[in-house]
């Protein structure tokens, strides 16, 4: 059954609201793969943990921005120590023994996690200032997912203009490349490690704060994030920011898109979308061809 | 004391045993032509030096002190410069940001208008992405990366490899005038009379070993030795 124009139009805004929401988790999985060589299955551990963060801090403030700073706070430290003392061990291991170890810390988070607040579902209030809807004209939508997909907009500007614009950005980029050229031109690698990690941790538990308010905040909320980031970085490229950003768009129109229609395809079409690409162009949409 | 010695050094891939009690010097200011048939070794001495493989046994001095088992980059940063045979432009940077990156660590890198001074093309450029940029100037790109870190040994790996004759006549031109500044450098080549016009002094590699030693003249007056020793024609 064909839904109405007004159905269609509010499922493409909460495409765009989950599209966002994948971009910013998918380009810090895409940039510490690209980087450091490690596929963190703890991501969507850490997203949780950040919702999570937003929930507690929200307790104790009513200011969400104070809340959020803090918790940003919080998710640095964590990536910092996260990098130093386990994540460094393994950059001469193995792929699995890698994976192997970062799915070990996503079940340690949720489970502590579980341990601390228990397995029902928590709720993070709405911003004050994004109560109630807003009236676009022909259709109207709840005003803090209209200023979430700003924000997130905003806060990708930001690493773009990290990657793009620093000293720093100009090495990670490089490292995605071709890190022995990297270190054959000087540039110890590994130092920048610690922080290009610590800014994914950041990214990802950022989106997990920024969505608290809009769903049910459980120990489990991350895996499905997770698997849908994976998809994304693929659609991308490994290792591309632009392409973790447009891969998330497209992939949050597929998924809301499709629940339009039926709710039970929508998964289904996101992975007949990547199967198609990995046929017709395996790099991804920008990834660069050899590149590994 | 010479500017780098490779002394004695054995250096494998994996099981394969590459090179065997290998030793060549390079005195300060000199050109050194490393020649040598496919699989001679030649950039494996390279990366040796380098650092981006590591001698099981023996040593790499530069200025006298010991720099085999050092990261490359620790090697790089006492001015030690490779450029691969692989050119290993970065694709998705420009021109300028290829530049900006090698000059990062470098404390008495070179402005990019004296890089442009040698190749204007580069300047032309400047704004393109690397992937975009012909062989011969992906080339001249990473020329440029070593020497705008003003490396005081430049490691050539094959430079001339793959392009057309305008542009290696072109880039010999640079090479030679680099030489005349007194700029050190080791090359590898096959294009052995492009490599003699600069290169002051030759090694001859044969499996792992060096089977020659003398200079340039020595090797273009007896073509014999070349063909004998090298199986290639100077």
């Amino acid at each position: 059954m064909m839904p109405s124009w007004p159905a269609l139009a509010s499922q493409a805004f909460n495409g765009l609201a989950l599209g966002s929401l994948l971009a910013l988790v998918s380009s810090g999985l895409t940039i510490i793969l690209g980087t450091l060589g490690v596929l963190n299955f703890a991501h969507g551990a850490l997203f949780a943990v950040g919702a999570y963060a937003a929930v507690v801090m929200l307790q104790y403030t009513q200011s969400f921005l104070l809340a959020i700073a803090v918790g940003c706070g919080f998710m640095l430290v964590l990536g910092f120590l996260l990098e130093r003392f386990i994540i460094r061990l393994f950059y001469d291991r193995p792929d699995e023994d890698q994976i192997l170890v970062t799915y070990g810390v996503g079940i340690v988070l949720v489970e502590s996690v579980r341990a601390i607040f228990g397995g029902n579902a928590q709720r993070a209030p709405t911003p004050s200032w994004g109560q109630g809807a807003t009236q676009l004209g022909f259709l109207i939508y709840p005003t803090y997912r209209l200023q979430l997909i700003a924000i997130i907009a905003m806060l990708l500007l930001g690493l773009y203009l990290v990657l793009y614009r620093t000293s720093m950005g100009l090495v990670v980029r490089a490292g995605i490349e071709n890190p022995r050229m990297v270190g054959i031109l000087g540039i110890n690698l590994r130092r920048t490690f610690m922080l290009v990690f610590a800014i994914g941790i950041v990214a990802v538990g950022l989106a997990g704060m920024l969505y608290a308010p809009v769903v049910a905040v459980t120990p489990d909320m991350g895996a499905n994030f997770m698997a849908q980031s994976f998809v994304v970085i693929v659609l991308g490229g490994l290792g591309s920011f632009p392409g973790a950003v447009v891969g998330g768009l497209i992939a949050g129109e597929i998924i809301s898109l499709t629940s339009a229609f039926n709710s039970s395809y929508s998964e289904v079409m996101l992975y007949a979308l990547m199967a198609l690409l990995l046929v017709l162009r395996p790099q991804g949409l920008f990834g660069s061809e050899g590149r590994v | 004391m010479s500017l780098l010695e490779v002394d004695r050094i054995n250096t494998l891939y994996g099981d394969s045993h590459v090179l065997f009690d290998l030793s060549i010097r390079v005195e300060e200011g000199e050109v050194v032509a490393l020649l040598g048939r496919n699989g001679a070794g030649k950039t494996t001495t390279l990366r040796s030096i380098m650092g981006v493989l590591t001698p099981k046994s023996g040593e790499i001095r530069l200025g006298g002190k010991p720099i085999s088992g050092l990261a490359p980059s620790a090697i790089a940063n006492m001015g030690v410069q490779l450029v691969p045979e692989e050119r290993a432009i970065f694709g998705g940077l420009t021109v300028e940001e290829n530049l900006r990156v090698a000059a990062l660590t470098a404390p008495n890198a070179w402005s990019f208008e004296r890089i442009y001074g040698i190749f204007p093309r580069l300047k032309e450029r400047r704004k393109s992405l690397g992937r975009t940029l012909s062989g011969g100037e992906q080339q001249m790109l990473s020329i440029a990366r070593a020497l705008i870190r003003d490396a005081r040994i430049i490691l050539l790996d094959e430079p001339f490899e793959g392009l057309a004759p305008l542009i290696v006549r072109d880039l010999v031109n640079v090479a030679a005038g680099l030489a005349r500044e007194g700029r050190t450098m080791i090359v590898v080549e096959q294009n052995v009379a492009a490599a003699l016009s600069f290169a002051t002094r030759v090694y001859g590699l044969n499996n792992g070993h060096v089977v020659f030693e003398g200079t340039s003249a020595e090797l273009t007056a007896n073509p014999d030795l070349a063909r004998d020793f090298l199986g290639v024609g100077a």
